[in-house]
């Protein structure tokens, strides 16, 4: 495949994680942020945030399987999980992060459980997501091309 | 977008400050990252602080240390502190309080950044001293605001 039939795929794909909530502007602040002092910014941040995922994920499932649920140390978590999502764009998975909260609130187990089944599910779909989009991105620049501005108004 | 300007002009971020050093305080490493970038692509001189505790050592003001004009001398002074509301240990109005109580620190203009919309939160903030209270996730556009904000005051 040449770099302009990548380019243009890029963007078709790129437009289709807005445009199907997966990402929502935060993540295109994300992408004006990166630039030739920090071209790998974008990766850099997303990888943060797939580390601290993984160690949130682990932390919600064990504290849920406790005998005495502490629904206050679930809720910091979640809380923490909402910001790392929201602060990268990925709206699906803090959506479903502000549910889980409510179900803590309420000092729900089974709708808890349920929940982190379903962040679980979004967090997954996102991650694989855009590392579809960064791999292309990767095939881009090898083949000496250049990842094209997006313009999307929101 | 915004490029980052490298050259020393008045367009400084606090009016006569060149290159103003931010103290940026927030418990999440992620937005730690995304501020530091935010700050410096608007010409600031960035240090990050994980914690209160850790802040207040920044800038002297730490438990081991004296209240004395000598411990801000180490780095180059602080304009500007940014800070986390909800974060374990030291929340950041306590950090607030605590920069407002001193008698070396109490100049430098403090903003509180949260990702909840809790109007007595603010308002307590604000009353506190707090120069600005700020919304998460921030942008560009929020730093900026910042920028013109805190050079108005200053005059």
């Amino acid at each position: 495949m040449e770099v302009g039939q990548m380019q243009r795929q890029w963007v078709d794909y790129t437009k289709s994680l807005f445009l199907e909530g997966f990402l929502d502007g935060q993540f295109l602040q994300l992408q004006q942020l990166q630039d030739e002092s920090n071209p790998d910014f974008v990766v850099e941040v997303v990888s943060l945030f797939f580390e601290d995922s993984e160690k949130l994920l682990n932390d919600l499932t064990r504290a849920l399987e406790q005998p005495t649920v502490d629904f206050k140390r679930v809720d910091a978590h979640v809380h923490q999980f909402k910001g790392s999502s929201s602060s990268i764009g990925a709206q699906r998975v803090k959506n479903a992060c502000i549910a889980f909260r409510n179900f803590c609130e309420e000092k729900n187990t089974e709708g808890c459980v349920r929940c982190v089944q379903q962040v679980k599910h979004e967090y997954y779909l996102v991650k694989s997501k855009l590392e579809t989009l960064f791999a292309l991105e990767q095939q881009i620049m090898a083949a000496g091309g250049s990842i094209p501005m997006l313009e999307l108004n929101f | 977008m915004e490029a980052s300007s490298s050259s020393s002009s008045s367009k400084g971020f606090m009016a006569n400050v060149e290159q103003p050093h931010v103290l940026a305080v927030d418990d999440s490493l992620i937005d730690r990252k995304l501020i530091e970038k935010l700050l410096t692509n608007l010409s600031c001189k960035v240090t990050t602080a994980e914690n209160g505790a850790r802040a207040l050592e920044f800038l002297g003001l730490g438990d081991q240390q004296h209240n004395s004009l000598e411990s801000n001398v180490s780095n180059s002074k602080v304009n500007l502190v940014i800070t986390d509301y909800c974060m374990p240990g030291m929340t950041g109005y306590e950090l607030l309080k605590k920069i407002k109580e001193s008698s070396i620190m109490k100049e430098v203009p403090v903003v509180i950044m949260s990702s909840e919309n809790v109007p007595n939160r603010i308002d307590k903030c604000l009353e506190e001293g707090a120069q600005m209270f700020m919304l998460k996730p921030l942008r560009q556009s929020d730093i900026k605001k910042l920028r013109y904000h805190l050079m108005n005051c200053n005059s």
